[in-house]
């Protein structure tokens, strides 16, 4: 009847554990390798028995919980202390004994799921559905009540005959041939399949487009953002005029606010004095802020080179006699009012700011209109004596 | 009533043979549901879905239905969680410390007290997921790369409780399933039905009962339950931390962790206690389910009662010791306050009707215990509730004192916790083998070899 298959082995079952026992030591020391004993729960003395090397599943544990710790305390330190530190109640970024409650779950999480894991997958070769000893009256019987073995037709000692008569001299209670079971294949590129697999996908990415796109924007996941109070820059209908946000009362003065006295006046009869040295550090901050505000039109160098191309009037060269004539003040007055087409820069350029590009305004003339006095003590700073 | 603590009971009374052991056990699965089970069923759907109801409505009108107000601002949420974490501690305390410990009997109630674990877990998350009212916005919980490049912060106690609650919960189940997985193979070989026959082969992944395999089975099983034992610990300790980490009075103190711990074992053996006692009945389960098995449970309960009552002294104790004037207020307003009653309620049910356990006839005695575990259950709800809204409502500013009451939704919900669980408990008896049958087997009598006809003469 099983002619035409394949042999997997020959199994024989047994009524109690002794006789399993005494079982698996003969099959052993008749020199049998690829057997196995099957039996509804762990039978104590039988991993003796079948001469079976304890289990090196405790190293994946150890391994992978190491793996874990590590993980976990160097991604905390990265995370709290190198990538966005945070003083929390004035800790040490690197806080380890509140890192340790959570190293130590992370520890035990991939430890306990790499064991089970490795276990399944490595130690057993689990899933396997497809055994031959599946779905047969010898497996049936050993996951109830009785106790079998099984040799492997794989032995290199294996021959039919033998075997069988070796088992029966054990006096089981019976003896089965266990077959490898008929090839069965499925073709993958089903239509059906396909079908299946392009509905999953649409079903996964819609939900996910839907969720994240569409129903956290609808009442009441929206009630987060679309609250009953009033917003800067959003129309109300609590006031009068509509608007969200209160104007200030009349003759409201903005903090840190100085008037200035010559406001609106073109050619002003006096002017304020500047108030700062010409200091390294107020230069520098003078030639910050005019490379912001004032180059566009003046040019780097005050020249008056436009980098806008005639979209707007290039003004007059900084280094004309009047300018140079100019007060520190009246400068001062002109960057403040503006003058001609040049608009005010009170409201963008703070008053010392003001006075800085002022400072650096002359830098920039003297450096332009050198003479020859300038020359000697530029020489002496420099230490070099090429015009004497 | 007469028994004899000299020897050890045997683990399966009745010496059962290991086929009626397997019937037995998957009896309830072969059977359909009778009367009875669809009467349970519908009364614990209809607590799952009060509370479905209560949270409906708190996700769409939001928190401010439930009690919480200034200055308690936690409440139900904080006290259902603790609750239930603890009621899930005894499950991996039978199936890990008492495996550890060799203790046998406890082959007969593990599984159940596994799944407990697992519902009871599943209820406690639920809390801190709905507190915020937002639980759409529970993934900020996760460090996980963001456009805001912010990360969680890893000292907080609160996201301690997050990795300790997800640790305990995966490798609680990953422990049930490693358990379950020779039970659907048996359940797979003695199936008819193809159906049934598709799904235990799909779960039992094609297990042959293979020695070469059971090696490294129990291997994996008793480092499991070695990692199980220390983050079981650490949970109910982390959860402590969500309070003694703070600066509040009445919740600022190191017995804690230990106290949280022992309150959970008691809580948690009070509540398997409470369902294995029915269960046992309705599923003729008697013989795996002995009597001395629910007595060693009642022996526990006792001894951690005590514990528990030790803290509930030795922190008044403290207050009075260490001269601080609001921590000494704060527990002579849990003793006097306007909270007295829940303290009192706290007391009695958890230090002085566990009592009863030290006479033999009441630990052996079904309804006697029955009385008793629920009142331990109830008392140990209103530990938590007297914990958290005690300390919290009469604070630093008297000018901000309040009295705090539940709402019907907070009370819904926490029905609905119940509901949950014992909604899952009635599915699990029908669908999955409540005592685990391998294990089971194993320490019947003359399961083990007794090496006289193999050892010595082979």
């Amino acid at each position: 009847m099983h002619n035409n298959k394949k042999l997997f082995g020959i199994a024989a079952t047994f009524k109690t554990p002794n006789e399993i026992i005494s079982a698996a030591k003969k099959v052993f020391s008749a020199g049998y390798n690829q057997f196995d004993v099957n039996t509804p729960y762990p039978v104590h003395g039988m991993d003796s028995a079948m001469k079976i090397k304890p289990s090196k599943l405790g190293f994946v544990t150890l391994v992978m919980g190491l793996n874990g710790a590590a993980v976990a305390l160097l991604f905390m330190y990265w995370s709290m202390a190198v990538d966005y530190p945070l003083v929390i109640g004035g800790k040490p970024f690197f806080a380890f004994p509140a890192l340790v409650p959570i190293t130590f779950e992370v520890t035990v999480l991939l430890a306990t799921l790499s064991t089970v894991i490795a276990m399944i997958a490595l130690f057993f070769r689990l899933p396997d559905n497809k055994h031959p000893l599946h779905d047969t009256e010898y497996m049936k019987s050993v996951s109830g009540d009785k106790f079998g073995i099984v040799i492997e037709a794989s032995d290199e000692m294996f021959k039919q005959t033998e075997v069988e008569n070796f088992l029966k001299s054990l006096t089981p209670l019976n003896i089965e041939y266990i077959y490898f079971p008929p090839e069965e294949s499925y073709a993958i590129f089903q239509p059906k399949f396909l079908l299946f697999l392009l509905s999953i996908a649409l079903i996964v990415s819609g939900g996910t487009y839907f969720t994240l796109n569409k129903l956290m924007y609808m009442t009441p996941f929206n009630w987060m953002m679309d609250q009953d109070k009033l917003n800067p820059q959003k129309p109300s209908e609590l006031f009068v005029d509509g608007r969200g946000m209160r104007t200030p009362v009349e003759g409201t003065v903005a903090k840190g606010f100085i008037p200035y006295p010559y406001k609106g006046q073109t050619n002003p009869v006096e002017v304020l004095s500047n108030p700062f040295l010409p200091t390294k550090e107020n230069i520098a901050l003078g030639k910050a802020k005019y490379f912001t505000y004032c180059t566009p039109c003046h040019g780097d160098f005050a020249d008056g080179d436009s980098r806008l191309r005639g979209q707007f009037p290039n003004p007059p060269t900084l280094h004309s006699k009047r300018a140079r004539d100019f007060s520190d003040g009246m400068i001062y007055h002109i960057i403040t009012n503006g003058q001609n087409v040049m608009p005010s820069y009170e409201s963008q350029i703070t008053r010392d700011e003001r006075w800085a590009i002022v400072n650096y305004v002359r830098v920039l003339q003297r450096a332009k209109n050198a003479s020859d006095a300038d020359l000697i003590d530029m020489n002496k700073e420099a230490g070099s004596n090429v015009a004497n | 009533m007469n028994i004899d603590y000299s020897q050890e009971a045997p683990a399966v009374a009745g010496r059962l043979t290991l086929a009626q052991i397997e019937e037995l056990v998957a009896k309830p699965m072969d059977t359909k549901p009778d009367r009875k089970y669809l009467i349970a069923l519908s009364i614990s759907l209809t607590a799952l879905m009060i509370g479905a109801i209560s949270l409906g409505l708190t996700f769409y009108y939001g928190t401010g239905l439930w009690g919480n107000n200034q200055p308690v601002g936690w409440a139900f949420d904080i006290v259902n969680f603790v609750f239930w974490v603890g009621i899930g501690h005894a499950g991996t305390l039978i199936s890990a410390i008492l495996f550890l410990l060799r203790q046998k009997w406890r082959t007969g109630i593990a599984r159940f007290a596994e799944a407990m674990t697992i519902f009871a877990v599943m209820c406690a998350g639920i809390f801190p997921a709905i507190h915020t009212g937002r639980p759409w916005m529970d993934g900020y919980l996760f460090p996980y790369p963001n456009q805001h490049g912010l990360w969680v912060n890893f000292t907080s106690p609160l996201l301690w409780d997050v990795f300790a609650v997800s640790t305990y919960f995966t490798v609680s189940f990953v422990f049930w399933y490693v358990g379950l997985i020779p039970d659907f193979a048996t359940l797979r070989d003695r199936a008819t039905s193809k159906i049934k026959k598709t799904i235990y082969s799909i779960f039992s992944l094609g297990w042959r009962h293979s020695n070469r395999h059971w090696t490294h089975y129990e291997k994996a099983y008793m480092l499991l339950a070695g990692f199980a034992t220390p983050l079981v610990l650490s949970v109910h300790t982390i959860v402590s931390f969500d309070f003694a980490v703070s600066i509040i009075p009445g919740w600022h103190t190191t017995i804690f962790p230990p106290y949280f711990v022992a309150g959970a074992i008691f809580s948690g053996f009070a509540m398997v206690v409470t369902v294995l006692v029915f269960v046992r009945k309705i599923f003729d389960l008697q013989h795996i389910i002995t009597l001395d098995h629910l007595e060693k449970m009642n022996k526990v309960i006792l001894a951690t009662g005590m514990m528990v009552g030790y803290a509930y002294a030795m922190e008044f104790f403290i207050a009075w010791y260490s001269g601080v004037q609001v921590e000494t207020f704060v527990f002579i307003n849990r003793a006097l306050g306007p909270y007295a009653w829940a303290y009192w309620i706290m007391v009695s049910c958890n230090v002085i009707f566990p009592q009863f356990f030290w006479i033999k006839k009441f630990r052996r005695s079904i309804p006697v215990m029955m009385v008793i575990v629920i009142l331990v259950n109830v008392g140990m709800w209103f530990e938590r509730f007297v914990i958290t809204v005690t300390s919290l409502n009469r604070d630093f500013l008297p000018s901000s004192w309040a009295y705090y009451t539940p709402t019907f939704f907070d009370a819904g919900i926490l029905i609905g916790s119940f509901g949950l669980f014992f909604t899952l408990v009635i599915l699990f008896t029908k669908s999955l083998p409540v005592v685990s049958i391998s294990e089971v087997k194993a320490v019947a009598d003359g399961a083990q070899p007794t090496y006289q006809g193999g050892d010595h003469h082979a």
